[in-house]
């Protein structure tokens, strides 16, 4: 009876595990793929379509943009997520609970509806479809990630060490930068990695808000209304890739922090 | 008759509606090391707090070195604190740390070193230069939290607890050596604690404050044998309190009727007036040996063996809600249950007269 047990709860696992990573599985199994379809019998292992989509001018331009929007519109929500966590820490605000709660808001509204919403805002504010829009559309997804995981993290413990760098002469702008700033490094560096991980594989915002230059995950989908072919197996395969470093990435810092 | 380092004028402090510190007035002399002792509560540490700058007081004023220093902030004053979690730069080593207060003066790097190397070993910790402060125990945290204080040279130190967080044993060891710095570099100490023996190991100056007031300053021996109010007796070293009422003066001598008799005092009170007699525990006298004021008997309830000495307590025959706290000599031969007959030395009662 035992036996059974186990070997039932062997093959649960063994499916709830399937049912995750078997796509990704077979992603990027084809993605090897040496003949141009990307079904069964595998022919590969081959390189040549990782080849081919770093060839591709319009795939590794769109790749880059993705980097860079996902790189600056992380620095920035993370760096108001960290001021907005400060401020609520620190100082007696009227409102303070409704006000973070505000902040925090974002966070439970899909992002069809932010998308949409920037897309009615940036049309009525002429500010054209851009990378720009795009970029900052993921800010404003990210903000209220970066403030909930800084504040979560911001104590009471540290209210005197900030004391004493004021007592002991610091301008406030000093006591942010050489004393919260590093203390925070932690949390400061997982809210960073967190939003990069969302802001690198976000499509709908992305779609509704970038005309000619766009992103990858856009890209991916221009690519993907052409058909199926091992090249997109391939860029699919990268983006995972990185992906999974990010969410390592935030991992080892949470990590670390709570070593500390 | 040179001027106070610090002046502090009728300050009162109010955190809502709660009145913590009331028209506090408090004079400390340059190279002074003054306690403020009270329990928690009492509006010490808020008293600090105003000194450090933290706190602005709702009114009064603060003068440092003939400055008013009221509502200027903690960055500005000639002022360092100790904080009683010590309130270490956890990323920064401990030269880093102690050289903290010189760097936001725009002190070059090399002078800095050389001068949180001195400071260390001021404190006896030159080795730990480069280490973080994780790797240091409590004790030796506060010691880089007084030399990163101390660094700069302010005019006054002010110390929250400092002691609070350390075992017993090196508590007294920190406190000794904390008395010896303080004497070496001769900057004005002013140090909180609830610790009695603490204030009388170490103040020059003591200021005892219970409920926002200050209740009794002066040298500690001072206050410890002529305590000024009933709070500064009983908090300040134990007493056994007796309630009584004038019945007689003159010849400059009162009689004080009591529940357990008679006693004359060398003094002229006006007569009809409530007082309260304080006697420390030394000064009792329990058994055949009677001194020049008698008590009445009471019965022992308890007595605790110390080492040096037996702290006994006896609750009085004639008024049962009157206890006795003596202290005898370890030799002492009383046990509970034992009834005997208390006595003092007319001199060493405490006239209280609130």
């Amino acid at each position: 009876m035992r036996q059974i047990v186990r070997v039932a709860s062997w093959l649960y696992a063994l499916a709830v595990y399937g049912f995750i990573f078997l796509p990704v599985v077979v992603l990027v199994l084809f993605s090897l793929q040496a003949t141009s379809f990307p079904i069964p019998p595998f022919t590969g292992p081959s390189l040549r379509w990782y080849d081919a989509v770093l060839s591709d001018p319009r795939l590794t331009s769109a790749l880059v943009n993705s980097l860079l929007v996902a790189s600056i519109s992380s620095l920035t929500a993370v760096t108001l997520g960290f001021l907005s966590a400060w401020v609520f820490a620190r100082f007696v605000l009227p409102g303070s609970g409704l006000l973070r709660g505000l902040i925090t808001l974002p966070l439970t509204v899909s992002y069809l509806i932010i998308g949409m919403g920037l897309l009615v805002l940036f049309n009525w504010a002429g500010v054209p479809k851009s990378l720009l829009a795009a970029g900052i559309g993921h800010v404003v997804i990210n903000l209220p990630l970066c403030f909930a995981i800084i504040y979560s993290q911001m104590g009471d413990h540290q209210i005197n060490i900030e004391r004493a760098a004021r007592d002991l002469g610091a301008p406030e702008w000093k006591v942010l930068l050489l004393i919260t700033v590093p203390v925070m490094a932690p949390a400061i560096f997982a809210g960073f990695f967190l939003s990069m991980t969302f802001s690198w594989d976000e499509f709908v915002i992305s779609f509704l808000l970038t005309r000619f230059d766009t992103t990858l995950p856009v890209e991916i989908w221009n690519l993907l209304r052409s058909g199926l072919n091992p090249k997109t197996n391939a860029v699919g395969s990268l983006v995972f890739a990185v992906s999974i470093i990010l969410v390592v990435l935030f991992e080892l810092t949470l990590l670390r922090r709570r070593k500390a | 008759m040179t001027a106070p380092l610090v002046d502090i004028s009728s300050v009162s402090h109010r955190f809502g509606q709660q009145t913590v510190l009331k028209n506090v007035s408090l004079r400390i002399e340059p190279g002074s090391y003054t306690i403020l002792l009270g329990p928690s509560g009492s509006g010490k540490t808020t008293l600090l707090s105003i000194l450090g700058g933290f706190v602005t007081p709702s009114e009064g004023k603060v003068f440092i070195r003939g400055e008013d220093c009221t509502s200027v902030p903690p960055a500005k004053r000639p002022t360092t604190t100790v904080f009683q979690d010590y309130a270490l730069f956890p990323h920064m080593s401990v030269g880093s740390n102690v050289g903290f207060g010189l760097r936001m003066q725009g002190v070059d790097a090399a002078t800095r070193g050389a001068r949180a190397r001195e400071a260390l070993a001021l404190v006896g910790l030159a080795a730990a230069f480069d280490k973080k402060p994780h790797q240091l125990s409590g004790g030796q945290r506060q010691r880089v939290a007084l030399a990163r204080a101390l660094v700069i040279e302010p005019a006054v130190l002010l110390l929250d607890e400092p002691l609070g967080a350390l075992d017993l044993k090196l508590r007294r060891q920190m406190q000794d050596e904390l008395k010896a710095i303080q004497k070496r570099v001769g900057t004005a100490f002013i140090h909180v604690t609830h610790d009695q023996e603490e204030a009388m190991a170490l103040a020059d100056h003591c200021v005892v404050m219970n409920d926002g007031r200050i209740e009794d300053e002066g040298p500690p021996e001072r206050v410890y044998a002529r305590p000024a109010t009933r709070f500064s007796a009983t908090f300040m070293g134990e007493s056994t309190i007796l309630a009584g009422t004038v019945t007689e003066a003159k010849n400059r001598t009162s009689a004080v009727a009591t529940a357990v008799g008679q006693v004359s005092l060398p003094c002229a009170l006006p007569v009809g007036s409530a007082v309260a007699l304080a006697i420390r525990p030394e000064h009792l006298v329990l058994g055949a040996t009677a001194g020049t004021a008698r008590l009445g008997t009471a019965r022992v309830s308890d007595v605790v063996f110390q080492g040096s000495f037996k702290r006994v307590l006896a609750a009085s025959v004639e008024d049962p809600s009157l206890q006795f706290i003596a202290r005898l000599p370890a030799t002492a031969t009383v046990r509970p249950g034992d009834t005997v007959a208390v006595s003092c030395d007319t001199d060493e009662i405490i006239l209280l007269t609130d």
